[in-house]
């Protein structure tokens, strides 16, 4: 399953909405691709909506930490909500379970952006 | 493809071009032996994703996607352990030198995990020096008690 990205506005939150596998090559790209776009448009408060991503291997993490750190540079923020199991044991065996902020409720991680 | 069958152990081997279909090859072939070998949904999962990390290896840092270059993927199934070797035609690596990703300097790196995470789900990793190349040998074990506490449930 390839990986699809779709964004939404809400409080002024960009909502990206991921689905499929987050792995080498395409799914990475489009990533990469989507926050970088949303970064370019002035975007600084972005959720990353993992709720439908199946899988993901070392490089959809390398891209995760990616995003996080050039929003972050850039004077944004950076979060991750929805994590399933596979994705959460991922992160906690790599220790960016630390890293992350990382919610699991849409409406309590829009209120917690910095206003 | 190669198969070769011994008493209690079975031998298939795939000789993949340097890319990224080969890396979905490898894993979808390495979940299906992995489910065919006993072991549980989630160290299936393991297991697919250790051999697709050590094949991203091989093509990606081995062979570098050369063309002229191959991975040799092979699987040696017997009743409680599954082999997976994966070779690449490469310079080489030394394990010794590989930065711990967990290092604080090293947690925000955007690479650096692939050969942790195959320590972490596999029972055994070894590796071979193969000149040209490197051999990645991944282990595991099926949990033989587990499965006979499921069978004794049913």
């Amino acid at each position: 399953m390839t990986m699809k990205a779709s964004t939404r506005q809400v409080d002024g939150v960009t909502i990206v909405d991921l689905s499929g596998r987050i792995t080498l090559g395409e799914g990475s790209v489009i990533l990469r691709d989507t926050v970088r776009e949303v970064v370019g448009q002035g975007n600084k408060k972005i959720l990353l909506n993992l709720g439908d991503v199946t899988y993901i291997d070392s490089s959809g993490i390398g891209e995760l930490v990616s995003a996080f750190t050039s929003v972050r540079n850039q004077g944004g923020e950076l979060k991750l909500l929805n994590l399933t199991k596979k994705v959460h044991d991922l992160l906690q065996i790599t220790k960016l379970y630390t890293v992350f902020d990382i919610r699991d409720d849409e409406a309590g991680a829009i209120k917690s952006f910095t206003k | 493809m190669g198969k070769r069958q011994a008493m209690n152990s079975t031998r298939v081997s795939y000789t993949l071009e340097s890319s990224l279909e080969s890396v979905n090859r490898a894993e979808q072939a390495a979940y299906d032996i992995a489910m065919k070998s006993g072991f549980d949904e989630e160290e299936v999962g393991r297991i697919s994703m250790a051999v697709r990390e050590a094949t991203v290896n091989a093509v990606l840092h081995g062979n570098q996607y050369d063309p002229q270059k191959r991975v040799t993927v092979s699987f040696e199934t017997s009743p409680d352990t599954l082999a997976v070797s994966v070779r690449d035609e490469g310079k080489g690596l030394n394990p010794g030198i590989i930065p711990d990703p967990l290092a604080p300097e090293n947690l925000l790196k955007e690479s650096g995990r692939g050969i942790f995470l195959i320590r972490a789900f596999m029972d055994e990793v070894r590796f071979r020096n193969m000149e040209p190349g490197t051999e990645i040998t991944l282990i595991k074990h099926v949990r033989g008690v587990d499965r006979d506490n499921k069978e004794d449930s049913k």
